[in-house]
């Protein structure tokens, strides 16, 4: 009878995760679907679930006329600033944990500016940006996500710092390190979940902002996020290559999802062991 | 000459007075514990002279040259942390080479090196694995060889032992001390344990409120302490202390018992007999109750009150036995000291 019961459990809560886990990957699908039907599929009713043959012209007309690019640049712009945004942010978090740099609230501080409304700065920076003609630079891009991440990365990297035991640190001091020296090779090594589930979100951030690369790209810089929105048409809506750059823009972010998903897990759980 | 000078050391945490004109001279291959309750600044000061935690005054030489202001990696000093400190991602043999990569050893040197130490601490089939498979006791080795493997001029030990288990601490005591005479090397080590201190130590320096209260010879110490303080923190069970007046060459208890045989002048003492110095003796001057056992094996404590007062005698394992017991005591080796001071009274 227990033992029934307990399966009859354990069924029905595979049954319920898949279900979920159904209902959030279906989007992706149908925009995988999309990017490979023919025109008269898109549009058909009652939906077609499943092409009747994979048209990968979409893909083609992206790379052939220069589309694809826009990824390219979101690539540079999310990785070059995650890069520069972990090696500030982790030095300050070091810097604000061992020696308390700033007191008590440089720490708060610094999140509270990770807090304000991009919204809100979106039109003092592009004037900014149009007097130091970095308007439509991936440089300017770059130190904008830098500027908006190190907040975020030095607030998380503070946690996880604070819950390596001081002694490790001592003792490599004594042994013979300088304190950059014990950054790399014992807080670095000893944050290593934190550092990469921290570089994901930092990344996925980067990633994911439209406001301001649309404000303040034109042709040069545009990152896929924008360039997809110019597939809307005020006469004809170009689903496929939508389906097909957007493809491209959830891509890169599943394969860096997938294979950091062990650190991203055991991040989550540290950060919040220690609030 | 001295390896080890400190000259009046002070240490504030904010209005708090941690360590307080501290001065001694440690020669070297000398084998040293920094010894007090807790709190007493005894770990502040091994910090201090490995460079971790920054003095507030007094001035710190080794080898005759200042290290006061001295990073802690220039200093040359090896240090074993309490909780180890060894790095979970990497292999014992790592661990152990730590420090020798750290002053861009070369490779062959460190190979040498950190396979004689691994022989010395008897852990050489543990090297390619990693901390968390390793016992306590086998941590504690690797962390030890991890500080003896380099040629430092000062070993520093801060409670190495503590979080073992009482019968792998007896071992580790042993190899701690075998470990200093094989090496020759100086070594400070600090600890709360008395009798770690006293087996261990060349020399004691005991700590009390962060200052020092007494140096010297464990025995020394021990027979000779400076006042009430050192004569209770040595010796296990501590030694019992009552107040007593003393006439005509007798001691006289407060509930009026008189023990002959003492050679101080009249006047009113604080009396200190460790419980060894009490001796169960049919014709003994004291009679005292025995009220609680404690069988250790071969010789049982026996407790008792002598006008309120706890008293612990350490007797021979047949002849404790509860209710009244006659007891002798070697008056000769019992202390006297001064009420008002707990100043020791020659």
């Amino acid at each position: 009878m227990i033992r029934w019961d307990r399966g009859w459990r354990l069924y029905l809560r595979v049954a319920l995760a898949l279900g979920i886990t159904l209902v959030f990957v279906f989007p992706v699908y149908w925009l995988a679907m999309i990017s490979v039907k023919s025109p008269d599929e898109i549009y058909a009713y009652p939906p077609v679930w499943f092409p009747s043959e994979f048209r990968f012209s979409s893909y083609v007309t992206l790379f052939r006329d220069g589309d694809a690019w826009a990824v390219w640049n979101s690539l540079i712009t999310a990785g070059v600033s995650t890069v520069l945004a972990m090696a500030i942010g982790t030095t300050a978090a070091y810097s604000i944990v061992r020696f308390r740099t700033g007191g008590e609230n440089l720490a708060i501080w610094i999140i509270s500016q990770r807090m304000i409304p991009p919204i809100c700065v979106a039109f003092p920076i592009f004037l900014l940006f149009v007097s130091w003609q970095w308007i439509d630079t991936r440089f300017g891009l770059i130190l904008l996500y830098t500027a908006f991440n190190v907040p975020y990365v030095t607030w998380m990297m503070r946690g996880y710092i604070q819950d390596i035991p001081l002694e490790l640190e001592h003792s490599a001091l004594v042994d013979g390190l300088s304190r950059w020296a014990v950054l790399r090779k014992v807080v670095l090594p000893m944050a290593r979940a934190g550092l990469f589930a921290t570089a994901v979100f930092t990344f996925i951030f980067a990633w994911n902002d439209f406001l301001f690369a649309l404000v303040l790209t034109k042709s040069e810089a545009v990152t896929y996020t924008v360039k997809v929105t110019g597939y809307f048409g005020s006469q004809s809506t170009f689903w496929s290559k939508i389906g097909a750059m957007s493809m491209l823009g959830v891509l890169p972010m599943m394969f860096v999802v997938a294979t950091m998903q062990r650190f991203i897990v055991r991040g989550m759980s540290l950060g919040a062991v220690k609030g | 000459m001295a390896n080890l000078k400190l000259h009046n050391i002070n240490k504030y945490y904010g209005a708090y007075h941690a360590v307080r004109d501290v001065s001694f001279d440690i020669p070297a291959g000398e084998f040293v514990v920094l010894v007090g309750a807790s709190g007493c600044g005894k770990s502040t000061l091994l910090r201090a002279i490995a460079g971790l935690e920054e003095i507030s005054g007094g001035d710190m030489t080794l080898r005759g040259t200042s290290i006061t202001r001295l990073a802690p990696r220039d200093r040359n000093v090896a240090m074993v942390f309490q909780s180890y400190a060894l790095y979970p991602y990497l292999s014992v043999r790592e661990n152990i080479a730590f420090g020798l990569r750290a002053r861009k050893t070369p490779d062959a040197e460190i190979n040498t090196q950190v396979a004689w130490a691994a022989e010395v601490l008897d852990i050489s089939d543990y090297l390619d694995r990693y901390p968390r498979e390793l016992s306590g006791g086998q941590r504690q080795r690797v962390a030890i060889g991890r500080a003896i493997v380099r040629d430092a001029d000062l070993y520093l030990f801060d409670e190495p032992l503590s979080n073992l288990d009482a019968k792998l601490r007896d071992g580790m005591r042993e190899e701690i001390k075998k470990l200093h005479e094989k090496l020759g090397k100086t070594f400070i080590y600090v600890t709360h344990d008395q009798i770690e201190a006293m087996t261990l130590a060349q020399r004691i320096i005991l700590l009390k409120d962060g200052q020092i209260e007494q140096v010297g010879p464990p025995l020394d110490l021990f027979e000779r302490p400076r006042n009430a303080y050192v004569a209770a923190f040595l010796g296990s069970p501590p030694m019992n202390f009552i107040e007593v007046n003393v006439s005509a060459g007798s001691v006289i208890l407060p509930d009026g018992q008189a023990l002959p045989g003492c050679a101080m002048p009249d006047g009113i003492y604080t009396w200190g007999i460790r419980p060894e110095h009490f001796t169960a003796d049919e014709q003994g001057p004291l009679l005292a109750k025995l009220d609680v056992i404690q069988p250790t094996g071969a010789r049982s404590y026996g407790t008792f009150y002598i006008a309120g007062n706890h008293m612990m005698a350490e007797l021979d394992a047949h002849a404790a036995n509860h209710g009244q017991t006659h007891l002798s005591v070697a008056m000769d080796r019992t202390l006297f000291f001064d009420p008002a001071t707990g100043e020791a009274i020659p």
